[in-house]
């Protein structure tokens, strides 16, 4: 019963904070793009509009809740509520730090431990677009419908993609299991190091599941107005927005959890040494863990708003393009040189894959012209 | 074929069916079933679309993603100014040129101040033109810089727009200095300017030279050698040479095409014969052309702003021309023929002498041209502005058949096509 209720605890922890982080990413989105746009950013609402997020929160509650009269009534109320519902799901697997000691109770620091806890957080994303596309076809307006297309067929494309890159990470674990991946990362000896290709693939990947520029076909504002959320108001729209934030941030999870190591940091073994191995040594240790891991998810989503407010976007037909004729033979071909590597036991074989592609895109990129057109350079005077 | 175009267009009661041009059943001239026999999607793509930068629409015959055919409506803003300016005498036109193109407003301000000159006969000072030469191409870098951060936004890439702004932002101060207007300018008078270049005005201006190139430089480097820009941007919406002529289109859009044609040197006015720039062209008039074209121009407007503060002569900055320049308040309290004139000017009562000109000026867009008949009353009795947006936007719709919603978007923007000037 103890077991029970600090499991319940360590659930609502998790719980909340994702969701804390989700809301003051927020906050930190349009802090980041202040500074890149030589701007302050929200600064109002109290101490460096940190209370800006609640103050948004606030505002959408009170906003007009406006359903279109053409609209599918219920399947446009339950677009958000799938968005935001598969966006909370997918945390749950993710193993937050190591375990802490209670008595003689050992205790996951993670939401549910299941033996195939990546295929529950694909399966959970891939629900996801769901949300979009519900939403979308609901709305009963042709650019939320456009919106709701190309999501669907970009999270569809990607995701295979993804798969692929992970696989390769399955076949060097040898377990579909979150914790067991990053359990096997210990120390320093992060999947980055053996998988270069797969985390690229992987990261861009993540991009395009979550929308984000420069995959944010879907709700691109120059092109389809608001793209699935045009019609959608008041805390729906919040809704959206909000789940959104909160699948960069398991993202970020994800990829800190599959790629550099989770809760492991350098020199870890000395750390716990270092503080003892008794409950409360073991204890900070597992916190000092939760900490790393926090750094390095939230480095992540620093990493998307960076990169969202640097690049345009692509259009639809290119990164179908993308999709389809270059990650996923990338993806394989890392799979084939992982299955290589596996077979001579040389773990870092698949680097041979990613110095390969890096040297033939270098040899391309020699070969063309400097500029792009050389227009000026070639341009008569008067 | 006919036998698959009978299956797939029924014709409904009622509807009148067009001729049906190969494969494409019409209707009022639009298709509505596509090559293969799906039915299009009728999108509105405006009037108030956030792309669309203005109040045009776009009715769009879409299979998918793609344009099958686009049906222009413009006309949302006509403030018929033409004929308004038929009842106004000539100093109170000039605001109305204001609105036409307004981002580079201070450019029909003196395109038509110059063609007022034109019928009058009025000579004006070197230094007036120097001082007007400064505000145009200070006007022209303002244009092409919104143009060009707005193709950016519209492509997805924000952030470069901001960065440029602000030195917008420091243009328009310096527009604040020469006329307190910031936006709808109606800056100089006919004859000159309404006040001379003042210390603040010099010092915001060099302030402006010294800070511009390193903040184009970052703009540039965000852009021109972005893969991604590239991709969306090069060989989109091309338009050839013979298209770029037969549709009439002149300035940063036919210099994509690759014809070297610029008001600036074809017919030198406004002392532009004493500064040495370059005309940049493109090779395919795509997207990417025209994006770097208007790159090259800012370039170039900033040398001209650079050489003509330098050579900036000394002198009166208007012409001696009571009857149409507003004398100083101080003369018109004390002088009886100042007051006279003040008052006869300020009611418009001074007749125009009979006549015909045609003055164009090389606008933000292209060749922004007033054609000016006068039968000798107070106002013109005809004016039509020839203006440069509503001749480009005539080729959008053969510019988005057959392309992405998207490249569309990117198409408009880049054109620069801006509602005011469309609908005058």
């Amino acid at each position: 019963m103890e077991v029970f209720w600090i499991k319940a605890i360590i659930v609502l922890v998790i719980f909340g904070l994702s969701l804390v982080v989700a809301m003051y990413s927020t906050w930190a989105e349009r802090k980041v793009a202040g500074y890149m746009q030589d701007r302050p950013g929200p600064n109002r609402a109290g101490w460096g509009g940190l209370l800006q997020p609640l103050a948004d929160a606030g505002k959408m509650f009170f906003k007009e809740d406006f359903i279109p009269l053409q609209a599918n009534k219920w399947l446009f109320i339950a677009g958000p509520c799938l968005a935001m519902l598969t966006a909370l799901m997918s945390s749950s697997v993710v193993p937050f730090g190591d375990t802490i000691k209670i008595g003689e109770h050992e205790i996951q620091v993670q939401g549910i431990e299941v033996n195939i806890g990546i295929l529950w957080v694909f399966g959970v994303v891939s629900l996801g677009v769901y949300g979009v596309m519900v939403g979308g076809w609901a709305s009963n307006n042709k650019f939320s419908l456009l919106g709701a297309i190309r999501a669907a067929s970009q999270n569809i494309s990607y995701e295979l993609a993804m798969g692929l890159s992970l696989i390769a990470i399955i076949m060097l674990t040898g377990s579909l299991s979150v914790r067991d991946i990053v359990l096997s990362q210990h120390g320093a000896a992060w999947n980055l190091f053996y998988q270069p290709l797969g985390f690229i693939i992987f990261l861009v990947c993540a991009f395009a599941e979550c929308n984000r520029t420069p995959f944010d076909l879907p709700e691109c504002e120059a092109e389809l107005v608001g793209g699935y959320h045009t019609e959608y108001s008041s805390m729906k729209l919040g809704f959206y927005l909000f789940a959104e934030y909160i699948n960069m941030f398991v993202s970020s999870c994800v990829i800190s959890a599959l790629y550099f190591g989770g809760f492991n940091y350098p020199f870890m073994d000395k750390v716990a040494e270092a503080l003892g191995s008794d409950a409360t040594g073991h204890n900070i240790a597992t916190a000092i863990g939760f900490g790393v891991f926090f750094a390095k998810a939230l480095f992540f989503v620093f990493f998307f708003m960076w990169v969202r407010w640097t690049l345009p976007r692509f259009r639809y037909d290119q990164l179908m393009n993308l999709g389809w004729k270059n990650l996923i033979p990338l993806a394989i071909l890392n799979v084939i040189t992982t299955g290589i590597g596996i077979l001579l036991d040389i773990r870092w074989f698949s680097w041979v894959a990613m110095i390969a592609i890096v040297i033939i895109a270098v040899a391309q990129s020699a070969m063309k012209p400097k500029s792009a057109r050389g227009i000026l350079e070639a341009a008569p005077s008067r | 074929m006919s036998e698959e175009v009978s299956n797939i267009t029924p014709r409904e009661p009622g509807n009148v069916m067009g001729p049906q041009v190969g494969n494409l059943a019409l209707k009022n001239g639009v298709p509505t079933v596509s090559e293969d026999g799906r039915e299009l999607t009728t999108l509105n793509l405006g009037p108030t679309h956030p792309a669309t930068h203005g109040i045009f629409q776009n009715i769009l015959q879409m299979d998918g993603e793609k344009i099958v055919s686009g049906t222009p409506t413009i006309g949302y803003i006509h403030r018929a100014f033409e004929k308004i300016a038929e009842r106004r005498p000539l100093y109170q036109i000039t605001t109305l040129t204001d609105r036409m193109n307004y981002c580079s407003s201070p450019i029909n301000n003196m395109g038509w101040h110059m063609t007022v000159e034109k019928l009058l006969g009025i000579e004006v000072p070197k230094r007036a033109q120097y001082i007007r030469v400064i505000m145009m191409e200070l006007a022209r870098i303002a244009d092409h810089l919104i143009c060009n951060s707005i193709l950016g936004v519209d492509s997805g890439a924000f952030t470069g727009f901001l960065y440029v702004m602000q030195k917008r932002e420091e243009i328009y101060e310096i527009y604040e200095e020469m006329c307190g207007a910031r936006l709808t300018t109606n800056m100089g008078r006919f004859g000159g300017m309404e006040r001379d270049l003042s210390n603040e005005a010099i010092r915001k201006t060099r302030e402006f030279i010294r800070t511009f190139p390193a903040v184009m430089q970052e703009f540039e480097k965000m852009l021109n050698r972005n893969r991604i820009f590239i991709d969306r941007t090069v060989g989109v919406g091309p338009v050839s040479q013979e298209m770029a002529l037969q549709y009439g289109f002149t300035g940063p859009n036919l210099r994509a095409a690759g014809i070297d044609y610029d008001m600036r040197v074809m017919s030198p006015y406004s002392s532009y014969e004493d500064f040495d720039f370059d005309i940049p062209v493109g090779y395919t008039g795509d997207t990417y052309d025209r994006y770097m074209v208007r790159n090259g121009e800012i370039w170039e407007s900033f040398k001209i702003v650079q050489q003509a503060l330098e050579n900036l002569p000394e002198g009166p900055f208007h012409a001696d021309a009571p009857e149409f320049y507003l004398p100083p308040k101080q003369e018109v309290y004390r002088n009886m023929e100042a007051l006279i004139y003040h008052f006869k000017i300020v009611m418009g009562e001074i007749p125009i002498p009979v006549g015909e000109v045609y003055h164009s000026v090389e606008g933000g867009n292209g060749e922004l041209g007033f054609h000016l008949i006068s039968d000798g009353g107070r106002s013109p009795y005809r004016l039509k502005m020839r203006r440069p947006c509503y001749i480009f936007y005539q080729a959008y719709p053969e510019m988005c058949k057959g392309v992405t919603l998207s490249d569309a978007i990117i198409i408009l923007s880049s054109m620069n096509v801006i509602a005011g000037e469309l609908d005058a």
